[in-house]
């Protein structure tokens, strides 16, 4: 390659601002018109229970082994210096402040970030996105809005269930299996649980369910080029979503606890 | 004669360093029927995205009814597409949505008509079209190429617009089946008294639906005129794609423009 180094340094930074550009401009937009009427309340019912519901299964079942798990690893870690009594501590914390909301997103990112970027790329190379503007319908505020809305409200719900299950997972090897007293176990759960904790956990849902909403339909809005466009929009909006939401997860946890 | 409906004047657009539209001229009077044929690639699709907003032009202007439409704010925009109907090359139906729904999509949610009563208007419309109730509670996936088209043609009728674009109506279906839709186009169409401008490269359509007949080649109208010159028209580009030559002045771009 004769390209010098600084070139392809220059072409890759422009190219990065160019998408940042890009992708501001689209989330503004969308949610601008989470805002104006007319709100489509069928369609926002509808990815509520596309995005909140029908991830319970797969969610659910992350977090019972998750806090399954992590009751069963801090054991083995804290047996060697007698410290038992806190596992309850640690799963709960664990789950609120990070695991729960954190792989909650992931799972979520997989599952519906994926079909929200299938869904609107095929609408696009088969122009039934043109085919709303030509019938007086703003895509923006008929797809785009209601997933960013249903997103953002039904991550949270979801998270508060996988924030439950994991700490029965946690209970359940904790009294099953490791031999706790049930009341105590209970007792250092709820004692050692901030509502900060859960606050926090919340608060990562929200804004991970809205890049979740808005790298799917950015990908799939902006996707071209027929099946393989769409796949690599859809590729695209998983990877994206996921690193976005590793990401937040530093700067939210930074802004709540970082003192 | 009464104001033209719709007033194109140098009309530009480029890809990159691809002229797509060099410059059109067109107008469209009151009830005319205009078709624009031309070789795949050659910016037809561009035109009509142009005309209908979906696609910002580099320079011109375009006046629907007198208005000038290029540059118009979201809203406007959303109010002038009130008079439009299109049929998309692939008919565009919903397929999250049932047949009916798909019909009753601008009535319902643009122009607020309770369910029931578009429900009644769309079936209305897919009888028009020739298809029974019954289907209008069926997917789009579960119809035939030609039933889709039907359906398409129903949803681009059920405002019952000034102006209507087909994009390549008979593109995909067999010769009857293409009869049949450019029958039916041709029968809304006088119905409705709409104006209409059709793009395709099927020359028994062209001259089945149109009043008028352009040719694009390489961004430019090269020819315009009555249907009935189309066959002494002088121009030998014309000449060439209207008999389907490989040879003559025409060479076909491979690649996509």
């Amino acid at each position: 390659m004769n390209v010098p180094l600084v070139t392809v340094l220059g072409r890759m930074t422009l190219s990065f601002l160019a998408l940042t550009g890009a992708v501001t401009a689209f989330a503004t937009r969308g949610i601008l018109h989470c805002f104006e009427p007319p709100i489509y309340r069928r369609q926002i019912l509808r990815q509520m229970l596309e995005i909140g519901y029908y991830s319970l299964p797969v969610v659910g079942l992350t977090a019972i082994f998750t806090g399954m798990v992590l009751a069963l690893q801090s054991y083995t870690g804290f047996a060697r210096f007698s410290a038992e009594s806190a596992i309850p501590n640690v799963v709960v914390v664990s789950l609120t402040r990070e695991l729960g909301p954190v792989l909650a997103g992931l799972m979520v990112a997989g599952r519906v970030g994926a079909a929200i970027a299938a869904e609107l790329g095929t609408m696009r190379v088969t122009e039934q996105i043109d085919a709303l503007t030509t019938l007086s319908t703003e895509p923006f505020k008929y797809l785009v809005a209601p997933r960013i809305i249903a997103a953002v409200v039904t991550l949270p719900l979801l998270v508060l269930v996988a924030d439950a299950i994991g700490i029965l997972g946690g209970y359940l090897v904790g009294v099953y299996k490791l031999d706790f007293n049930e009341q105590s176990y209970l007792r250092n759960t709820t004692d050692f649980l901030q509502v900060m904790d859960v606050v926090s956990g919340l608060v990562k849902a929200a804004v991970f369910g809205f890049l979740i909403a808005l790298m799917g339909c950015y990908h799939g809005y902006n996707s071209r080029g027929g099946a393989q466009g769409v796949g690599t929009a859809t590729t695209n909006a998983v990877v994206s979503a996921s690193i976005l939401i590793l990401t937040a997860n530093y700067l939210i946890t930074e802004l709540f606890f970082a003192r | 004669m009464a104001a033209p409906r719709i007033v194109i004047r140098g009309l530009r657009k480029s890809f990159g360093r691809k002229k797509v539209l060099d410059g059109i001229d067109v107008e469209v009077g009151v009830g005319q029927s205009l078709v624009v044929i031309g070789g795949s690639g050659s910016g037809k699709s561009v035109l009509l995205k142009c005309i209908l907003g979906l696609i910002e032009p580099d320079s011109g202007s375009i006046r629907i009814d007198g208005e000038e439409t290029v540059g118009l704010s979201r809203a406007d925009r959303a109010r002038v597409m009130r008079k439009f109907g299109m049929l998309f090359q692939g008919g565009a139906l919903f397929d999250s949505l049932k047949v009916w729904e798909n019909v009753a999509f601008g009535p319902i949610q643009s122009d607020h008509i309770p369910e029931a009563e578009a429900k009644e208007i769309a079936l209305a419309k897919l009888g028009a079209v020739g298809l029974t109730p019954d289907v209008g509670e069926l997917r789009p996936a579960e119809l035939s190429g030609g039933m889709q088209k039907r359906v398409a043609l129903a949803r681009a009728i059920a405002r019952e617009p000034e102006i209507i674009f087909f994009d390549e109506p008979t593109t995909g279906l067999d010769p009857i089946m293409s009869d049949v839709i450019n029958e039916l186009i041709v029968q809304c169409v006088k119905q409705l008294g709409a104006s209409t401008i059709s793009i395709t490269h099927d020359m028994a359509s062209a001259r089945k639906i149109g009043d008028r007949i352009a040719m694009l080649y390489e961004g430019r109208l090269i020819w315009q005129g009555p249907v009935a010159d189309i066959d002494h028209s002088g121009d030998a580009h014309v000449d060439q794609f209207i008999h389907g030559r490989a040879e003559g002045p025409i060479r076909m771009q491979v690649t996509k423009g």
